[in-house]
């Protein structure tokens, strides 16, 4: 090869570059040395320094998601071990293992497999138990982080892809758990199994296919568990990791949001960097997460499948209930009544079994996914939020959210029934009548109670905020009166009670324009402004400096606090405009 | 649990047990099956100290000469194994009606009981107390009982006989650590809501065997650590919660707080 | 709009019912007050807290404190590892030892459980002390900006994207459009046959039949021995299987539709005619799998005559045919038609008249 003649193109795009200087330090060198050599093969350097720098806002609420992800990446190294001895297979064997109770009795290879992981691989027990309890606590994780983007308004623009992200990796989380579940063929998940057929059956039309595909013929069959542990170790887990990576960068581009306060603004980002305090707290915080599930999995047994023999369609065990996650489902099922299965045609309709079963969970996903979308047109607000709200500052929605997780927490106990009903002294009758009650009027109760303790809470920091925090120092007067002496809160602590910006409900513009032509947009317009009157009607706004000057000087006179009904300011033709 | 006794009381109680007194009568009378594990030999001193207690402890439900009332079935024909399972368990005599009579301390000596038992024995052949050859858990086989017990008891009693609800406030008790003397009655005589095993459905043989099952998972009972009243999902998914999350949010709240 | 009410660059806005913080009067009743000159209408941020120092900071005992701290932390997890280990190879995995408070316990389990917990809690608490009491604590603030491009930016895409579209000549040749966006989805479809049809063979018309015929033994589950109609007494229940199970090639889905349970009642207490007809002297067989989702219905109460399934608690009454009377199911367990043999033994007198289990489309149809 022959240099390039200089002033030739190929050589005039080296003309600005720059002979490398030897680092300074010893330590420098020492790092320059692997580092780079890396960077002079890939330009990393620029955005690992990026990342380095990235500030993270500190709050125990956003440690959930991380509980959530550490709690997968457990899931994900202890299942790989349990794969090295789990037998994906429906082969009929005869267990001659350690396990004296269940010694000479035929079971599949999956089951007996399980049970050799149980009682002879050293460490076997342990490493099973933590990844179910790390699957349980991943759920149990996922579910509250998304309850706090929820509750804080952390769906808003720009993070509504990654909502939608998150609905469906919860969603493939709680399939990949009732897979893992029905894995081992014991007694219990197999009967789990077989409420999974009768569900399938139940689809109008399909049903019957849709369980022969699946099964592989009539139930059980063979086909089943190798299957499901294709779908369990392989599919599921790769399209959660994919998702989780698209999520987890997501957070990255748009940086994290942070809870309203004294120099916290739409436009900044407090916190600490990565390099050095949030790797070592998110790092650390990774040993703990682990750390905590294999104290539990060694004090706690969790999913004693030796206990509960091996799947047989003929015997069954009291208390046959799904893991936790599934618990709604089941519950749901428990709730319907048997009047919904009919016939027309001669063809059956088992809406009993289809609506718990099979609409129950893309429903409610689907609304979930949906609501961000819902909320942002009812407000017409098209801004980016980096700022979170605080729950009490938007009452309708936190009621709105009170309300369905009361609506899924009655799903979720209604299948729990049998044990409460043991545990309590309680009729199993009482006890499902009671929740079929509450399921109609439990959400609008919760619902309205949420709103209005959400009120009275924006009252009370109106109040601190007007008449400073009670000192209890009594004083009197010189003319013999006694009253307490409150003392003024300070600038940042106030900042917090008066930052947020109140919505107030869109006004229907005329219904013709000015030369008497109808709206097109007339009946959603409508709906519109009654859904922006619905969520924004009732509310309380933070104190103005006008009022706290004025409190100072009146004491309580000059407070009004909430706005009278059917005022409305805002016009929703303003919105339209754009 | 008073209270919640008490919220049990229902007119048709009374009714039901009529219902299971004449039941086992029934049940117990036709269970007398060619093949039997009976120990008792009962004395006539026996017979006769057990009516004098039956008479001062029992005879104000049951009836002079055991024959019934309103408030208790007749005895006759439910068999020493019935007396013996009910009062050696602390379920006869019982406080208050309820849909369900539980278990409370044993009032009377296994003596006491045994006299009791001749008793109602001499008014009518019923189903003996078992032979101590046919109780004896570690005699039988665990894994065949297994199998047994998870066809013909797991779907009340759950399969590792931690209990179970049935229906309108009635339970499947729990059959953990319980003598396999008293496991055998109740499936001789069907105590309650429970159907009758008889001999001729599961073999005395194949009793000893569930007897076997019961006492080894009591045994060898939880290899993985606390078993949270061995309920299944349920109290697992509420450790997660409860426990899991408390301490996870615990660390959380630890890492984003200032250190002082 | 950030906390001041000026919009972030770049930004689009639009109004939304956000009151509009001028220089209007507002009303005493919106809970503001009229300004009396010279206040704002909010209050603004008041920026960062003064930063309170750590005692690390102050006290270079304290830091050292913190250091010691840190590394016994890291001291407890390497105690922790080497623990696991020389449990690893010195613990027998069989060995039972009892716990306080949890009972007999699998000690390997434990003893690896707690070292490994350790081990990893160690490092985590440790790392996290590290960092709250050593590492710096200032916070620290980065600007967001906002995520939108530029315009120039987003122009550029669309005009490469349409410079490319015309460069491929997509609008001037729509058979290639067209032809394309064809193969494109047909594509898809050998994927989805290939799955669909290579899953499983479909006979529905298996759904409606149980192994029972007429004229087959019932047998005891598990030990599969015949039952003598004189064996059944009141109040007593069988749990039943045909004894054709013994020869067939697949147990299990054969148990799954065709387990029965088999109970006796005094016949004045079976209210339904069908039912004593089909039964043998207040014998009566019913199909043990729920028409719910197919659970095994086994928790017969025998002084109520009560069918529980414990699944989701549909409750039949034996005395009423089976009949639903409380939960989710809808239809009545399908009854077995049994009589005795010459030996005396129960036997099927025919096939199940209807098909057994959970509901499906077909279920009714011919």
């Amino acid at each position: 090869m022959s240099t390039p003649h200089p002033g030739s193109p190929a050589a005039r795009l080296r003309d600005h570059d720059v002979t490398p200087q030897p680092a300074v330090s010893p330590a420098a060198r020492s790092v320059g040395g692997v580092a780079g050599w890396l960077d002079d093969r890939t330009g990393a350097a620029k955005g690992v320094g990026y990342l380095m720098k990235k500030v993270f806002p500190d709050h125990w609420s956003f440690m959930l998601g991380e509980v959530a992800m550490y709690s997968m990446i457990v899931c994900l190294l202890t299942g790989t071990f349990l794969t090295f001895w789990f037998v994906p297979s429906a082969g009929q064997v005869v267990y001659d293992g350690s396990y004296i109770p269940l010694k000479g009795v035929t079971m599949s290879e999956a089951y007996r497999s399980t049970l050799d992981i149980s009682f002879d691989i050293r460490g076997g027990l342990i490493i099973r138990q933590i990844h179910h309890w790390a699957a349980l606590m991943f759920i149990v994780a996922l579910s509250t982080h998304m309850l706090r983007v929820f509750f804080t308004g952390a769906f808003r623009k720009p993070r509504e892809i990654n909502w939608v992200i998150g609905c469906i990796l919860s969603m493939l989380a709680i399939v990949e758990g009732f897979a893992g579940y029905s894995l081992p063929d014991d007694l219990l998940s197999g009967t789990g199994l077989r409420a999974a057929e009768g569900f399938m059956q139940s689809a109008p039309v399909i049903g019957s296919y849709l369980s022969y595909l699946v099964f592989d013929g009539p139930f059980p069959g063979e086909a089943i568990i190798p299957r499901l542990y294709a779908v369990h170790v392989l599919l599921l887990p790769a399209i959660l990791v994919g998702l989780f990576t698209v999520h987890i960068v997501m957070v990255a581009v748009q940086k994290h949001t942070q809870f309203p306060g004294p120099g916290r603004t739409n436009d900044n980002v407090v916190g600490y960097p990565v390099m050095p305090v949030y790797a070592a707290k998110a790092g650390g915080f990774f040993f703990i997460v682990f750390g905590v599930i294999a104290m539990i999995s060694a004090v706690v047994g969790i999913n004693p499948i030796w206990a509960y023999g091996p799947y047989d369609p003929s015997p069954v065990t009291a208390g046959s209930q799904p893991d936790w996650y599934m618990g709604f489902a089941d519950g749901a099922l428990r709730l319907l009544p048997g009047w919904l299965e009919f016939e027309t045609f001669g063809f059956t309709w088992s809406l009993n079994v289809a609506i718990g079963a099979l609409l129950l969970i893309p429903v409610m996903y689907t609304l979930m996914a949906l609501y961000p979308f819902l909320e942002r047109w009812v407000t017409g607000d098209q801004r980016e939020h980096h700022l979170l709200d605080r729950p009490r500052n938007a009452p309708t929605r936190t009621g709105l959210g009170v309300a369905a997780l009361v609506f899924y927490g009655i799903l979720m106990f209604a299948a729990g029934n049998d044990i409460m009903a043991i545990k309590l002294g309680l009729s199993i009758n009482d006890i499902t009548h009671l929740f079929r009650t509450l399921i109609f009027v439990g959400p609008p109760i919760a619902f309205w109670v949420t709103k209005r303790i959400c009120l009275s809470l924006q009252r009370r920091d109106r109040d601190m905020v007007l008449h400073g925090r009670e000192t209890g120092h009594i004083i009197r007067t010189a003319d013999g009166q006694f009253f307490e002496r409150h003392e003024p809160l300070d600038p940042f602590t106030r900042w917090e009670l008066v930052q947020h910006e109140q919505f107030q409900p869109l006004q229907l513009g005329p219904a013709t324009d000015d030369h008497g032509v109808a709206s097109p947009n007339a009946r959603t317009d409508r709906l519109r402004a009654r859904l922006s009157s619905f969520y924004f009607s009732d509310r309380v706004e933070p104190v103005t400096p006008a009022e706290l000057e004025a409190a100072h000087h009146d004491g309580h006179r000059a407070e009004a606090i909430e706005a009278p009904e059917g005022e409305a300011h805002g016009e929703l033709e303003a919105s339209e405009r754009h | 649990m008073n209270a919640l006794a008490a919220r049990r009381r229902h007119p048709a109680a009374i009714a039901l047990l009529l219902l299971v007194g004449l039941l086992v009568t029934g049940a117990a009378y036709a269970a007398l099956a060619p093949k039997q594990a009976s120990a008792a030999t009962a004395t006539a001193d026996q017979v006769e100290h057990g009516k004098k207690l039956f008479l001062a402890n029992c005879a104000s439900c049951h009836g002079i000469g055991a024959v019934g009332t309103d408030e208790g079935p007749a005895l006759p024909g439910v068999g020493a194994a019935s007396v013996d399972f009910q009062m050696g368990t602390g379920r006869m005599p019982m406080t208050a009606p309820g849909v369900q009579v539980g278990t409370k301390k044993v009032k009377f000596s296994q003596d006491e009981i045994a006299a009791v038992a001749a008793y109602i024995a001499s008014l009518a052949p019923g189903p003996a107390i078992p032979d101590g050859e046919f109780t004896d858990g570690s005699k039988g086989d665990p894994a065949k009982g297994g199998e047994l017990f998870r066809v013909n008891c797991a779907m009340c009693h759950n399969a590792v006989g931690s209990g179970g609800a049935l229906t309108r406030g009635k339970y499947a008790p729990s059959l953990r650590h319980v003598d396999g003397k008293y496991i055998y009655e109740a499936m001789v005589t069907g105590p309650q809501s429970m159907p009758v095993f008889n001999d001729t459905n599961i073999t005395p043989d194949s009793k000893r065997d569930i007897v076997a099952y019961l006492h080894a998972i009591d045994k060898s009972e939880n290899p993985g650590g606390l078993t949270l009243g061995s309920l299944g999902p349920v109290p697992e998914g509420l450790f997660a919660w409860v426990f899991g999350l408390g301490i996870m949010v615990g660390f959380a709240v630890w890492l984003g707080s200032k250190s002082a | 709009m950030n906390e001041h009410g000026t919009p972030p660059q770049g930004e689009e806005v639009v109004e939304t019912g956000m009151p509009a913080y001028g220089s209007t009067a507002v009303r005493l009743d919106r809970g503001h007050v009229v300004g009396t000159g010279g206040l704002p209408q909010r209050f603004e941020n008041p920026g960062l807290p003064p930063h309170i120092p750590r005692m690390a900071d102050l006290e270079e005992a304290a830091a050292k404190r913190a250091e010691k701290q840190v590394a016994t932390f890291f001291g407890i997890s390497a105690l922790g590892t080497i623990v696991f280990l020389v449990a690893y190879f010195a613990i027998d995995i069989r060995t039972q030892v009892f716990i306080p408070g949890i009972g007999d316990a699998n000690l390997s389990n434990i003893v690896l459980g707690v070292s490994m917990a350790l081990a990893l809690l160690g490092i985590g608490v440790g790392a996290i002390h590290w960092a709250k009491t050593l590492m710096p604590d200032t916070e620290v603030v980065e600007e967001r900006h906002p995520l939108r491009s530029s315009e120039v930016a987003r122009d550029d895409v669309v005009q490469t994207l349409n410079e490319g579209a015309s460069g491929a000549q997509l609008n001037r040749r729509p058979l290639i459009k067209y032809s394309l966006g064809g193969a494109l989805g047909l594509f898809a479809l050998p994927f989805l046959v290939q799955l669909v049809g290579g899953l499983g063979p479909v006979n529905i018309s298996e759904l409606k039949h149980t192994l029972w015929k007429k004229g087959d033994r019932l047998v005891r589950d598990p030990e599969l021995t015949p039952i003598k109609a004189s064996d059944v007494t009141i109040g007593s229940v069988f749990h039943v299987l045909p004894e054709t199970i013994k020869d067939s090639q697949h147990v299990l889905e054969d148990k799954g539709k065709a387990a029965v349970l088999l109970m006796r009642l005094d016949p004045v207490d079976i209210h339904v005619k069908k039912e004593r007809d089909w039964g043998y002297e207040g014998i009566v067989a019913y199909s043990k799998i729920c028409t719910h989702v197919g659970c095994p219905v086994g928790l017969y109460e025998q002084q109520t005559h009560h069918l529980l399934c414990p699944c989701h608690q549909s409750t039949f009454d034996v005395t009423e045919d089976c009949k639903v009377i409380f939960g989710p199911a809808k239809r009545p367990l399908p009854q077995l038609k049994i009589t005795v043999d010459t030996d005396g033994y129960l036997v099927a007198d025919a096939p199940f008249a209807e098909p057994v289990g959970p509901s499906f489309w077909e279920r009714d149809r011919t």
